[in-house]
């Protein structure tokens, strides 16, 4: 049951309810499970649920280091 | 899509590619990939073929439909048929085959009332809109799927929904990932040489990177919990091996964007409110597998399907000819099973691996077949 | 005799009256809903003579061509369309894929007992209006009304008829080694629009059906490089890859598809996201795929991107030699899959 898709809390219904985007695709789901998520945050949704958010600054540092490591082979070389 | 296709970029792919290739030498790695989604992306992405051949995926049993022994369905059809309820669950289980050639799918045509839904509140509000009905919802997956299932009886608790219930099939990761490092295939005979795990994304989420520390640890093998898309997953191949080529057996984690070392703290408490333990549950292909899955707490009692219908479970043994035991450990591959894609087919699947399209059969008959068979692809100039 | 018969007759009750079993039943009711509904939206030659059947001369030269539908969309009315202007252009698409002009068209209701005459106009007169704008009347037709339970609403059959000169030879066999596969437009809005209507799904989207009348498309590209069109088939339910599968058995060829080339509008593309779904698998109603002679593909092209309907027409594809006739792909990301046949219907994937 893994499949879960970032997107964008647009709205706050209530405690337990939010409005989220993905791609100008728009859906109510609960945040009962991340009740510290705020309009603006991107949460992880499965089966209806956010289950957790997504961390902007780590989100970077991840693409950040595919990059790297593909640009820079010499000083990254390992020792078996 | 933000955060989704960033994360599937073909040049950065090669790129990774290139690292895997450089640093891949010398020795054979295999790696088990634990998580169904996980399974998929490899397939729908071609990742096999970007990876270098010395570089091996095993596909681990984590496929909750896969994992689904024949009895459990037949609960499920039972409850539909001979209670007369509203059996809802999820879509890939619909299915499934069960005993006495059916399915859930199979037992609406013979007028089950049985109804996919999207999410488990969906079954709740069936429930509100059927007052004269027993509604059940047939509820599996990992602890991904865990926490909404928890939130669903809670919120019956609260509303006094009398006539709502669910049939717990949800089941452990931790508990499955140390029964095949336990199983004697491995242990013994090194059959299946696994060499580190890539550890799932959205379970994960849930329970965080802490309790992986435990395989590392007792079975010295490298973990890194990768992300959900293509990119996550060759990275995460890579970080393993370079693990495996340093001799260190840590948990890494791969998918920082969404997971911590200690999890989702409300989803946790949510599901310890609602759930404990099975001292046994019977996995299709691993057999018995202790403490690896959950039952609703006594407090819960009437929103316990088993309970409620007093249904007693009746183990079913699986095709003779189905090797889905054996592919869901990792000790065979689809291609090794007698029936695959002859009897066994998508459309007439015999074991749970051809079911949903995590499974490995699947995944393979839908996006790898081409590759077991030469094919001269000819192109006009 | 028209003005002495309304003498004596109250009109439909649009507004609040509902189909009855006296509807169906031949006499005078069933009479009143053909005239008062079906004849005064269609208004065509054949419906006004009041025969049983409708006659029509074939023109020299060319051969019949006859397709036929059965219409039972759930729910009855989405974005972009209903289940009567979909009947319309379902059927002439059909007629058109053989590389037919479509000539006429007969439809046949089968109407649930209770169905609403407000509902039931509705439709009928966008099945009128695509009819019109496609230059296709209706000009034979039949009602059957069942009790309430044994239908859903209402479900419509269109049977259409068409010529096509004998010098053009167009068929799902034709497929050669080489030749280009091209595609009218972007996938997938049919489907994820229906999808969008549905209770359980609940989601808000602004796609709408794609459901549109293909054969001024067809003629176009016919006329542009004649005899170099060797397929043509309209990717409906089972979508874009089904199509394709049926195309490579039947000519007993494989195919080679490039991901990155296949138009997919993001809200589309987040839709099938967050179901499950993937959109080479999701129903079109607008669309065409052609494979064409590969000398012909940039001609072929030009005059689809000069039509309305094929604005982002593009090349697809190869057609390749394979004993196994497999439809594969290479994906975005840079690996290759097969592109299968759809097993059982698509369920909203959850894993």
């Amino acid at each position: 049951m893994c499949l879960a898709i970032p997107a964008r809390l647009t709205e706050l219904l209530d405690a337990e309810q939010a409005i989220v985007d993905l791609g100008g695709i728009r859906k109510q789901v609960s945040i009962a499970l991340v009740p510290e998520a705020r309009v603006g945050d991107y949460v992880i949704v499965h089966v209806g649920h956010a289950i957790g958010q997504i961390d902007p600054e780590e989100a970077e540092r991840t693409l950040a280091m595919f990059g790297e490591l593909a640009a820079a082979p010499a000083a990254l070389e390992t020792t078996p | 899509m933000k955060y989704i296709d960033e994360f599937r970029d073909g040049d950065l792919a090669r790129k990774i590619a290139e690292r895997l290739h450089d640093e891949a030498q010398g020795r054979s790695y295999s790696f088990m990939e634990f998580c169904g989604g996980h399974t998929h992306a490899i397939s729908r992405y071609g990742i096999t073929e970007l990876l270098p051949a010395n570089v091996r995926m095993i596909h681990g049993p984590g496929c909750p439909v896969c994992v689904l022994p024949i009895g459990r369905i037949d609960l499920a059809i039972r409850i539909a048929l001979e209670h007369g309820a509203i059996v809802c669950t999820y879509g890939d289980t619909m299915r499934v085959p069960a005993s006495d050639s059916l399915s859930l799918v199979r037992a609406k045509a013979r007028g089950g009332d049985i109804r996919m839904v999207y999410s488990a509140t969906d079954a709740l509000q069936i429930a509100r809109q059927n007052p004269q009905r027993e509604v059940v919802f047939f509820a599996i997956g990992f602890e991904t799927t865990t926490p909404p299932t928890a939130l669903a009886i809670r919120t019956a608790h609260r509303e006094r929904l009398s006539n709502f219930s669910v049939l717990c099939c949800h089941v452990l990761t931790p508990s499955a990932i140390t029964h095949i490092l336990e199983s004697p295939e491995v242990r013994q005979y090194g059959t299946v040489p696994i060499d580190g795990f890539v550890g799932p994304a959205h379970v994960s989420i849930v329970i965080g990177s802490a309790p992986y520390e435990h395989f590392a640890q007792e079975y010295r093998k490298p973990v890194v919990i990768a992300g959900f898309e293509p990119l996550d997953v060759m990275q995460a191949v890579l970080m393993l091996v370079r693990q495996v080529n340093e001799g260190r057996h840590e948990v890494e984690n791969e998918f920082t964007r969404a997971v911590t070392a200690e999890g989702n703290l409300t989803a946790q408490a949510l599901v310890a409110e609602v759930f404990e333990l099975r001292p046994s549950f019977e996995w299709r292909g691993l057999g018995e597998v202790p403490y690896s899955a959950l039952k609703i707490r006594p407090a819960f009692a009437s929103f316990d399907a088993e309970r409620r219908f007093g249904l007693g479970y009746r183990p079913v043994a699986d095709n003779k000819a189905c090797e889905c035991g054996a592919i869901l450990r990792g000790v065979k591959k689809p291609t090794d099973c007698k029936i695959f894609g002859t009897v066994c087919t998508p459309e007439n699947p015999v074991g749970s691996c051809m079911v949903s399209s995590e499974g490995a059969c699947a995944a393979h008959y839908s996006y790898g077949r081409f590759r077991d068979i030469p094919v001269r692809v000819e192109v006009a100039a | 005799m028209t003005t002495a018969r309304k003498n004596y007759q109250r009109p439909l009750d649009i507004r609040n009256g509902r189909i009855d079993m006296g509807h169906g039943a031949g006499g005078r009711a069933a009479a009143q809903l053909i005239e008062e509904l079906f004849i005064a939206a269609f208004d065509s030659e054949g419906l006004r003579q009041g025969n049983d059947g409708a006659t029509f001369e074939v023109p020299a030269g060319h051969r019949l061509v006859m397709a036929t539908d059965g219409h039972v969309v759930s729910p009855l009315f989405f974005p972009g369309g209903d289940v009567g202007s979909l009947s319309v252009h379902g059927t002439v698409n059909d007629v058109a894929m053989c590389g037919a002009r479509p000539l006429y068209l007969a439809a046949s209701f089968i109407i649930e007992e209770g169905f609403p005459l407000a509902e039931l106009k509705r439709i009928v007169e966008s099945m009128a209006a695509a009819s019109r704008a496609a230059g296709v009347p209706i000009v034979t037709g039949d009602t059957k009304v069942v009790e309430r339970g044994k239908g859903d609403g209402v479900f419509i059959s269109t049977t259409g008829i068409g010529v096509v000169p004998h010098s053009v030879d167009i068929g799902g066999a034709n497929a050669r080694p080489g030749d280009a596969v091209l595609l009218s437009g972007t996938i997938g809005e049919h489907g994820v629009a229906v999808l969008s209507k549905r209770e359980s799904l609940d989601f808000e989207t602004t796609i709408e059906s794609d459901s549109a009348a293909l054969h001024t498309l067809v003629a176009a590209m016919l006329a542009a490089a004649p005899g170099a069109v060797r397929v043509l088939r309209d990717p409906t339910r089972g979508g874009l890859a089904t199509t394709l599968n049926e195309i490579a058995r039947q000519s007993g060829v494989g195919m080679m598809l490039d991901e990155a080339a296949i138009p997919v509008l993001p809200q589309v593309d987040a839709a099938c996201e967050l179901l499950g779904l993937d959109p080479l698998y999701v129903a079109n109603e607008g669309k065409l795929v052609a494979v064409c002679a590969p000398e012909h593909a940039a001609a072929v092209l030009a005059a689809m991107r000069a039509h309305p309907l094929g604005g982002r027409a593009v090349r697809i594809g190869i057609v390749t030699e394979d004993p196994h006739h497999f439809v594969q792909m290479e994906t975005r990301f840079g690996g290759c899959r097969v592109v299968d046949w759809l097993s059982g219907e698509q369920l909203p994937r959850i894993c």
